[in-house]
């Protein structure tokens, strides 16, 4: 994928004076021709341009396994111009657009359709989700194959937004995928038990009157699925796992040795259900947020490994579509912007992770889980320059209207978080220079 | 007190007392040739209705008209609502209008929040989904310390309430649950395990599932309406068999202490929750309570909007 076009700066060659990489000792990293050239007191190569990364945390650049990109269908929300521009201001380089656009990535056509788009851009890069079943309807599969083979080289397939609950569906999407080292990523949520689901259901929902989402309706789903993957021997990956009983059954299942892996969100890493008490629709999201203690264990699992990875589930909004009651709202909250920073809130500065288990979690298992073709996720003299330089001593109150994203839904508005990235560089070229746009 | 009644857990003990206080002097006009008063003259109070409820909307007219206020009657049947637009545009409109209150019924939980939000007058909650509907708890409990003849400042301490029926889906239960247990009254939910929420072990009541159990000891029963829907909804097997279980019957009702009262909020389900010889005995306040709405909404437009500030 190198050669590939980009609208800003080139790949020249770079000097980064002082990082941290993982947060260790500081150290220069030298980026020549798209690769890290070497880590450790480089002399300065002629010609190079030189950054002073002080202090600066460098991390390998940052892999969401879960965006909602919107195109096509949705512009007013989210472009993959926009939704791409906000993933590189968070610090990451390559994204994986969800299949819920209209039309639906059910087709090796779309999905090309939107690769293409996101190599035009050239932000990040952009790892098209195929649709499970067609048109997400969870009655027939899509062509998985198709669009496997296509340049788009889709591994990941969800209907996310919709859970595949069919069984037989779902044991066959699994048993597909196998051919072509796919995997299966559920939304988990039995649809019976929460039709007209609006808030985690406990002493909240009770109390405001709102439909309850048991936590059951994920974890009966979960479990189902651990034993299908097992029975036909294939890899599920575990959207948004926001349940402590959703964590103890995927520990489990981790624990016979099923190819199981998990995500979280960050809003379900620091957020609870007692913030819908004044019915804004800003924390209105699917799954819901819960209670204290399944941040608790939400955490705890990421921090073991559990969980595999934080995975942003940005779901960018237009502002009427939050503006309303309750009921009426759309589901969905913007991340790429602020994951780092709460994740730095959440794990970091609890000391649950340190840096280098924040690049675990945020990308060297999510672009193994994404089945990425480079040697993505790590920091090291040979592999491409892709990486993120934060600073985890700033800190600041969150601001939607300064962001990328083409929407203003963020929940961790007027919060104030650690930490700002600094720096992203894309293969070599830096998409991000002193937090804006390069 | 709050601007705005939004929920009965916004009233302390003394809020709640002055609003059932100022109802009964309300209550002594309304035997007056003329019942109306000029203290809210010039004021503009707008009744927004997004549900069909004509008693509680009538009931708030009535009210608003007795103390002179200017009333504008906005239902969503018809109006610009029906036409798609938000409840945000709306909100907006009634702003350019210059309503100084906005009374509001909606099927969504939390649209009054939200209009709070958006509008600058006081706005009171006619019902909001499956959460409140805080002036007919506060009318429930003006009937029930008339019934019991407790004098003006008195509470409603020491009182048995029990509260039959679908709790998951009612806002009356919510706020008559903040309301009476803030009056000091011992509230009892009974109702079949599928109605309840799930976290209700944490609402300042207790919860059983036998109503003949909680009968004998019971100052007050409060029957709530069984939606239609929920019958198709497997939330009980079969009309029968719920009326059996938790239906206020003249056997049931012969088993209630001697001095006890029947209430129900209206509209009734004669023959599923409440008997026709209980909702006509001379026990029930069914009639009363209605009649108590509007002194009780009085008192609360009266309050909100402020005699004195609407003269100055």
């Amino acid at each position: 994928m190198s050669g590939r076009q980009h609208a800003g700066m080139s790949p020249g060659t770079w000097l980064i004076k002082g990082a941290r990489p993982l947060g260790g000792d500081p150290a220069d990293i030298v980026i020549r021709d798209g690769v890290i050239d070497s880590i450790g007191d480089g002399a300065a190569p002629a010609g190079a341009q030189v950054l002073d990364a002080a202090g600066l945390i460098a991390l390998p650049g940052l892999v969401d396994l879960h965006t909602h990109l919107r195109e096509p269908g949705r512009e007013d929300a989210e472009t993959v111009e926009t939704g791409t521009r906000a993933a590189a201001l968070g610090g990451f380089t390559a994204v994986h657009a969800m299949a819920n656009t209209d039309p639906v990535a059910d087709t090796a056509g779309v999905v090309e359709q939107i690769w293409r788009l996101g190599r035009q851009a050239g932000h990040c890069d952009v790892h098209p989700v195929g649709a499970v079943t067609v048109g997400l309807a969870g009655t027939r599969l899509a062509e998985l194959g198709a669009m496997a083979e296509s340049p788009a080289r889709v591994r990941v397939f969800s209907d996310d937004g919709h859970c595949v609950s069919d069984a037989v569906m779902m044991r066959r999407a699994l048993e597909y995928v196998k051919a072509f080292d796919g995997v299966i990523a559920q939304h988990a949520q039995e649809p019976r038990l929460t039709e007209g689901a609006q808030l985690n259901e406990g002493e909240m929902s009770g109390r405001l009157g709102l439909t309850g989402w048991p936590a059951v309706a994920e974890e009966a789903v979960i479990a189902r699925d651990c034993l299908l993957t097992a029975h036909v021997g294939s890899a599920l990956h575990v959207c948004h796992v926001s349940t402590s009983g959703s964590v103890e059954i995927i520990r489990w299942a981790k624990g016979k040795g099923w190819r199981v892996t998990a995500e979280v969100t960050p809003h379900h890493l620091l957020l609870t259900d007692s913030l819908a008490a004044g019915y804004d629709p800003v924390y209105k999201v699917n799954p819901p947020l819960r209670t204290p203690a399944d941040v608790a264990a939400l955490r705890e699992g990421l921090a073991d490994g559990t969980i595999d990875c934080v995975a942003t589930d940005h779901a960018p909004h237009p502002v009427e579509d939050k503006e309303t009651e309750w009921d009426a709202a759309a589901f969905g909250m913007t991340g790429l912007e602020t994951a780092l920073r709460v994740v730095q809130e959440a794990m970091v500065d609890t000391g649950l992770l340190d840096w280098a288990g924040v690049a675990d979690r945020m990308s060297r298992r999510p672009a193994r889980i994404g089945r990425l073709p480079g040697p993505e996720g790590a920091l090291a003299a040979g592999l491409p320059a892709s990486l993120t330089l934060y600073d985890a001593s700033a800190r600041d109150t969150v601001d939607p209207r300064a962001h990328a994203s083409r929407s203003r839904n963020s929940p961790f508005a007027g919060m104030e978080l650690p930490g700002r990235v600094v720096a992203t560089f894309l293969r070599g070229t830096p998409t991000v220079l002193d937090g804006k746009l390069a | 007190m709050n601007r705005h009644l939004i929920s009965a857990a916004d009233l302390s003990r003394d809020d709640a007392l002055l609003i059932l206080d100022t109802a009964d002097e309300l209550a002594r006009m309304a035997d007056r040739p003329i019942k109306k008063l000029p203290t809210l003259r010039g004021r503009t109070v707008v009744n927004l209705f997004f549900e069909d409820s004509t008693r509680t909307r009538i009931s708030f007219e009535a009210a608003a008209k007795r103390l002179s206020a200017d009333v504008i009657n906005f239902s969503a049947k018809g109006s610009s609502v029906a036409k798609g637009e938000s409840l945000k545009d709306t909100a907006l409109t009634l702003e350019a209008m210059g309503a100084d209150a906005v009374v509001i019924r909606h099927s969504a939980s939390g649209a009054p929040h939200r209009l709070a939000g958006w509008v600058r007058g006081t706005v009171v909650n006619a019902g909001d989904g499956a959460h409140e509907h805080p002036t007919q708890a506060l009318l429930d409990a003006f009937t029930i310390r008339r019934k019991f003849g407790r004098p003006g400042g008195e509470a409603l301490d020491g009182l048995r309430v029990t509260i039959v029926g679908d709790v998951l889906h009612s806002r009356v239960a919510r706020s008559n649950v903040l309301l009476l247990n803030t009056l000091g009254a011992e509230v009892t939910l009974v109702a079949p395990p599928t109605l309840l929420p799930v976290a209700v072990g944490a609402w300042p009541c207790s919860v059983g599932y036998d109503f003949d159990a909680v009968i004998p000891k019971t100052d007050v029963v409060m029957m709530l309406r069984v939606q239609q829907e929920r019958m198709k909804a497997a939330y009980f097997p079969s009309v029968r068999e719920y009326s059996r279980r938790y239906g206020l019957d003249g056997t049931r009702m012969a088993q209630l202490p001697e001095h006890a009262i029947v209430m129900h909020p209206g509209p009734m389900n004669r023959g599923v929750e409440i008997a026709a010889e209980v909702a006509d005995s001379p026990r029930s306040t069914i009639v009363e309570q209605v009649a108590n709405g509007v002194s009780v909404r009085m008192a609360v437009l009266y309050l909100l909007l402020g005699g004195a500030e609407a003269q100055a």
